[in-house]
């Protein structure tokens, strides 16, 4: 039982981090990225690269996370920038497309074969905690969510971009009349979404299989914790990602049966009873 | 006219010494994913095996040259039926053999069997392909799933491990090879204590499978995995500390010499039934990983292993023909007629299924040095299949 939570949990920290800047850029810009998995996918296997080559797990993070932040960048200025006045159809397709760019270029450079990065040296091996054995590294992979979420919260909360950035998700044009370069901060909030999607990448690479192809199973996922927790919310993104990390977990040991359909269950019944998410961005009252 | 005669008696003289090997060739067609798929480095190592067996013999059979053709299937079932159709019509080859895997089994089988073609199956453990749907022209060589479990069943339960889980992917294979194993370890007084399936292709972590493994606190893991999610089970199942507190067993795939380079000293006291082992003590297996090894720089497989008594066995049948390829149901009584010593012991082909009669090895992986290496603790010889209700009647 207590596995099954630390696992749960492990689940959602890293659904958490992909899923953050997904759900922010779709609250500021109400932009669909579908390539945020791609991103996700490319920091995996640049972080296997690195660390084939320098043997270092911590390169193979920093590398991973800056190489889907640039790539990221480069999309938005080279494409997405251009799609932002379009209707949301064209957006969706757009990048759904990009989809199997991205898979195909995984299968040019990387071939066709899962391999597993070696995480660090130091995080070998398994803990006790709460009387239970665990390995150490997917105790880390939920400290890094923790922090992560902890650093984000700290920064919307209380710094002037923080507060910059909910009041382009609140009321954009307002924000804009300000005097604020909106287009700006978007650009940043995006970058820093694509880099957290590459840091998931990584920090997943020692618990699942890096291929072609990693990113579907956790793109649905994701939009499922968007949807769930509400767009354009840090809050959202944390509780929904905690919610499908755990019914994810235990729905698909315990229930095998109903486990796929479990998810969109419980995203039809959000849907139903708050259409607007559990914890949705906007005015607080 | 006497000079008519001698003329004529010259050139009949002439006719029955000429050198057989002006004879057209044998042709033998390949039908394996070579460029794409995650079983190219397979179909690589059981081509690479049957050369090494035909280069033994000079590549010559009752006087007869033997060629083999490769086609790449690029591990699509449809591509694999065209490809084997060329060669059969375009190429004029004398059998097939193929596939590596059941996915692109059925397109092959499908073809062998309208076209009325001997179909060597060197690597796919399809229970009903030499059960309910056999085929008079399709036979195999490697193994059926219920083959390799079946006594594994009953050793473990003779071993006294009373209480196991069961643990595989979520597919035809996965739930033949459970239930090929469950059966006789059932009847044998053994409790399954939960059995987990998790989604096929799906799934890249074993921890929520694993804590509800251990919650039903078994004396071991059965378990059929192989490739990638091999090494990941192998590596998991020791970071949960799982090695602690039970066995981890298995078709013996899940610790295949393929598999320990990337699973490292995780993968040792693990237990495995196979058909073939590295360490299996005969002179053809030694001479076979001797070449293998000096050619490749590594152990071969049992996949490679496979690929070697296949072609082993198709020349000592091409011989019982004497090298007669047009009667096509000829070779087919050939292949049964034969038997040979393989890498694996003693094989031959059952007339009742078509399917190869061999031993089975219990094995267990251990340090050796500061490698992982196998030590075979038992052999169950001559397991045969029941008809399984295949009616070719041998």
């Amino acid at each position: 039982m207590i596995i099954q939570l630390l696992n749960g949990m492990q689940l959602a920290m890293l659904l958490f981090l992909l899923s953050v800047g997904l759900s922010v850029v779709f609250g500021l810009m109400r932009f669909v990225n579908l390539a945020h998995g791609t991103l996700f996918m490319l920091g995996a296997f640049v972080g296997l690269s690195t660390a084939e080559a320098t043997g270092s797990f911590w390169l193979a993070l920093v590398a991973g996370t800056l190489a889907s932040a640039v790539v990221g960048g480069l999309l938005y200025l080279g494409l997405l920038r251009r799609l932002q006045a379009e209707s949301p159809l064209k957006q969706v397709l757009v990048t759904f497309g990009l989809i199997f760019i991205g898979l195909e270029a995984a299968r040019m450079i990387w071939g066709d074969y899962a391999a597993r990065l070696p995480g660090p040296a130091m995080l070998a091996g398994s803990s006790e905690v709460f009387g239970v054995v665990y390995p150490t590294y997917r105790l880390f992979v939920i400290a890094v969510g923790l922090v992560v979420a902890a650093v984000l919260y700290f920064g919307l909360e209380r710094t002037r971009i923080g507060a910059i950035v909910r009041a382009g998700v609140d009321d954009r044009t307002m924000t804009a009349a300000l005097g604020i370069d909106i287009g700006r901060v978007f650009f940043a909030v995006f970058v820093l979404g694509c880099g957290l999607a590459g840091l998931a990448g990584v920090v997943a690479g020692p618990v699942l299989s890096v291929y072609a192809g990693m990113d579907m199973g956790v793109l649905i996922l994701a939009l499922v914790v968007v949807v769930i927790g509400g767009p354009g919310s840090l809050k959202g993104a944390f509780v929904g990602a905690v919610l499908v990390g755990m019914v994810e977990t235990f729905g698909q040991v315990w229930l095998p049966e109903v486990a796929g359909m479990l998810l969109y269950g419980l995203m039809a019944a959000v849907l139903a009873l708050r259409p607007q998410g559990l914890l949705p961005a906007g005015p607080r009252p | 006219m006497k000079r008519f005669q001698a003329a004529a008696l010259a050139a009949t003289l002439l006719a029955v010494a000429a050198p057989a090997s002006a004879q057209a060739p044998i042709r033998i067609g390949l039908v394996l994913p070579y460029s794409a798929g995650p079983f190219v480095a397979i179909a690589n190592e059981i081509t690479d095996s049957m050369a090494l067996a035909l280069e033994e013999t000079g590549y010559m059979v009752a006087g007869r040259k033997i060629e083999l053709v490769r086609e790449d299937t690029a591990h699509k079932p449809d591509v694999a039926q065209a490809k084997a159709k060329k060669l059969v019509f375009e190429d004029k080859v004398d059998m097939l053999v193929g596939p590596v895997a059941s996915a692109e089994l059925t397109a092959l089988f499908d073809f062998a069997h309208q076209a009325k073609v001997p179909l060597v199956i060197p690597n796919a453990g399809d229970n009903e392909v030499t059960g309910e749907k056999c085929s008079p022209w399709v036979l195999r060589t490697s193994f059926s799933n219920d083959q390799i479990v079946r006594d594994m069943g009953r050793w473990m339960a003779a071993k006294g491990f009373k209480k196991v889980a069961l643990l595989a992917f979520d597919y035809k294979a996965g739930h033949q090879l459970m239930g090929g194993f469950k059966k006789p370890f059932v009847e044998a007084g053994g409790t399954i204590v939960t059995e987990q399936y998790p989604p096929f292709g799906r799934l890249s972590d074993f921890g929520p499978w694993l804590g509800r493994i251990r919650d039903a606190k078994p004396d071991a893991i059965f378990s059929f995995f192989a490739g990638p999610p091999a090494t990941l089970l192998v590596q998991q199942f020791q970071e949960f500390g799982l090695d602690r507190e039970m066995k981890l067993t298995g078709a013996g795939w899940l610790v295949s010499p393929l598999n320990l380079p990337s699973q490292g000293k995780a993968a040792a006291g693990v237990i495995g039934a196979l058909n073939y082992v590295p360490a299996i003590d005969n002179p053809v297996n030694k001479s076979y990983q001797e070449r293998f090894q000096a050619k490749f720089k590594r152990v071969g497989s049992e996949f490679g292993a496979q690929g070697y008594d296949t072609a082993k066995l198709i020349h000592a049948a091409l011989a019982q023909a004497g090298g007669k390829t047009d009667d096509k149901a000829g070779l087919v009584k050939a292949m049964h007629a034969v038997k040979i010593e393989g890498t694996r012991g003693p094989l031959r082909i059952d007339p009742k299924t078509n399917n190869v009669v061999q031993d089975i090895y219990v094995f267990e992986t251990e340090m050796q040095g500061d490698a992982v290496g196998y030590k075979v603790l038992d052999r169950i010889r001559d397991v045969q299949d029941p008809p399984n209700g295949c009616t070719l009647g041998g």
